[in-house]
């Protein structure tokens, strides 16, 4: 190029032949060494030292100490608690190797306990199932149908030669994740027409879904959980009566419901109104427009918060102890009346937190999952 | 100007396909439609222009009820739009429109947009729905696209399949709100290139639309609407060249300018 060259402005997009800079193919890589990275991400200024030294220091003083508790000085299996009464001892783990059965199956009869184990892997295959969008189709009714009607034959027995055990034995786990489950898939279809109601042109369904999602969201859970329980059998008629677990059952499906359609109409106000008119200028019927178009993309932006609610209701169903019933937090609470146990509560907890955290922790990853595969389209 | 002759080959007929007799609307007190009389036959291309504000996409907005007209009447293919919903539906069936902002369906592929309708509202067979799509497709000139999201495509494009959607429907009407207002310039001739040759073919087209090149060489009508009301309406000759009403001359004098 001359030192001359003066550019004129119109020149400046006509000026592509000048021997070209040559450009290096690839962004240029940034140096990967570990010390290098703890400098400039670590050390990198005098607060970020500070920090890192402050973190340090907790980590150097926390963790060696738990690690010693929980895994190194700790008592992995004994069948009566002397081992963990001596000095220096960690964690007592042997109350769980003790505990686990009443943990996991509350007060279902010890040697039927196979029939809780198969019904909560029933329940878990068609969760899996259910989670995998290569198998979204009608098809996936059926498997519902058919765990949860068997998971019921076994749970319940009465024939086959299966001895019948009443729900009041029922507990543990299976209690928990079968509340959970069916609570969601009911609470939220619940919710999404609760959500439609709240929007909707008609003066009654309005009104309907607005009292029923102010009067529920604006209660406690425990309060709905008693008022189901004690308010349910003065509605019905004398002789008629709906067992506890049930009546519990609604409560937390219109509890969760409540604040599912709140998740769902704030996807449904995001829509811009292009959508509904387009699919409106088609000719698409109401439920059409709804199903087809404007639910796909609504539950799509509310995906965070919605499971964000499973979540929460996951945890909250361990407030059906208030009616007496046996889920997971309640049968290690009963688990450790044992005297002899007692002392060791702190690892039972442990235990049992560990249990709700790989379940929730499950859907959160799915959660984001979701959103990825979900998005592929809407991207730009 | 050859294609000026070429294009209005059609003529069209006797019979009205769209009547608006003294259609008022309000928007809460600010009148938005006044006294609106216009009669569309049957396979007229009709061109609305007018400022922005003067009530032009409200108007076409009521032919399909998207918007509701408080009181006159207005009767599309023979049915009078009222409160009957399954009516409106079997009107939309009949009437396709194209929005300024495209309104295609983002979670589904440009085929998925165009079956939708066919398939759930004439249940039509897939199959048929399916090749239907693929011929408008092609006719909108991006065939290879069927597979793509509409986030994909550029903006032209997708107007191109929001037109394709509708006329996946066999629509007996077409209306177009503003449909190039949202483009880029160079993809605008693109679409009105379709909306040429649409319109060649005798498709009733009621048109909101700045375009006045388009106006000149398609429509039939040219309408101008200002503040409400229709203040003039001719044949785009007529209207460009002679002017009746001094309103008109104004927003003629305005965009001229500048064309």
């Amino acid at each position: 190029m001359s030192t001359e060259y003066k550019p004129h402005p119109e020149d400046a997009l006509s000026h592509v032949e000048e021997p070209a800079t040559v450009y290096p193919v690839n962004p240029p890589t940034k140096s990967l060494d570990l010390l290098g990275w703890a400098r400039s991400n670590l050390f990198g200024s005098i607060p970020n030292t500070i920090l890192t030294l402050v973190a340090l220091f907790l980590l150097v003083e926390t963790l060696p100490p738990l690690i010693n508790w929980a895994f190194i000085s700790s008592v992995w299996s004994s069948a009566t608690p002397d081992a963990c009464r001596a000095d220096g001892v960690g964690a007592c783990w042997a109350v769980v190797q003790n505990k686990y059965r009443f943990i996991l199956f509350g007060l279902y009869p010890y040697e039927e306990q196979w029939r809780p184990v198969v019904s909560t892997l029933l329940y878990i295959f068609a969760v899996a199932v259910s989670c995998n969008p290569r198998f979204w189709s009608r098809r996936l009714l059926v498997v519902w149908a058919v765990v949860v009607f068997g998971s019921g034959i076994l749970m319940w027995g009465g024939i086959l030669g299966l001895p019948y055990v009443e729900n009041e034995k029922w507990g543990g786990l299976p209690l928990t994740l079968m509340l959970s489950v069916l609570g969601i898939a009911l609470a939220f279809p619940l919710g999404i027409l609760a959500a439609l109601g709240r929007r909707s042109d008609l003066p009654v369904i309005r009104s309907v879904s607005v009292v029923y999602i102010e009067l529920v969201r604006g209660v406690p859970l425990i309060s709905v959980l008693f008022m189901a329980s004690v308010m349910i059998p003065l509605f019905l008629p004398e002789g008629v009566t709906i067992n506890k677990l049930l009546r519990a059952f609604i409560g937390i499906v219109l509890f969760t419901g409540a604040y599912i359609a709140e998740a769902v109409r704030g996807g449904l106000q995001a829509l811009p109104r292009g959508q509904y008119e387009a699919a409106d200028a088609l000719g698409l019927g109401y439920w059409q427009k709804t199903r087809l178009i404007i639910l796909p993309q609504a539950i799509r932006l509310v995906i965070p918060p919605l499971v964000n609610q499973f979540i929460s209701m996951f945890k909250d169903t361990s407030l059906v102890f208030i009616v007496g019933l046996f889920d997971l937090l309640n049968t290690v609470k009963t688990a450790l009346t044992d005297p002899l146990w007692r002392p060791y509560y702190v690892e039972a907890y442990v235990f049992t937190a560990l249990i709700y955290f790989l379940f929730c922790y499950f859907m959160a990853r799915y959660s984001q999952y979701l959103e990825r595969h979900l998005n592929t389209g809407v991207r730009r | 100007m050859s294609d000026q002759a070429s294009a209005k080959v059609h003529k069209p007929g006797d019979e009205a396909v769209i009547k608006l007799t003294n259609v008022n609307k309000w928007y809460g007190k600010f009148h938005v439609l006044k006294d609106i009389n216009l009669t569309i036959r049957k396979g007229e291309r009709v061109v609305v222009c007018g400022p922005s504000g003067s009530g032009k996409s409200t108007m076409i907005r009521c032919i399909n009820r998207l918007e509701e007209h408080q009181a006159g009447s207005i009767v599309v293919n023979g049915t009078e739009l009222t409160n009957d919903v399954k009516a409106i539906e079997a009107i939309r069936r009949d009437v396709g429109m194209v929005f300024q902002s495209f309104n295609l369906f983002p979670h589904l592929t440009v085929l998925e947009n165009l079956i939708l309708a066919p398939t759930w509202v004439k249940k039509v067979p897939r199959k048929e729905a399916i090749d239907t799509a693929m011929y408008y497709l092609g006719r909108v000139k991006i065939p290879d696209q069927a597979s793509k999201y509409p986030g994909q495509l550029s903006g032209g494009q997708q107007q191109r399949v929001a037109i394709a959607r509708s006329l996946c429907m066999k629509p007996d009407i077409m209306l177009f709100d503003e449909p190039t207002s949202a483009l880029d310039p160079e993809m605008i001739k693109e679409v009105l290139d379709v909306m040429s040759e649409l319109a060649q073919e005798g498709m009733t087209m009621v048109c909101v639309t700045h375009e006045m090149g388009f106006a000149r060489s398609v429509a039939d009508t040219v309408v101008f609407m200002a503040d409400g009301s229709v203040v003039e309406k001719n044949t785009p000759h007529e209207l460009f060249s002679n002017p009746q009403e001094e309103r008109t001359k104004k927003f003629l004098s305005q965009i001229i300018q500048h064309h």
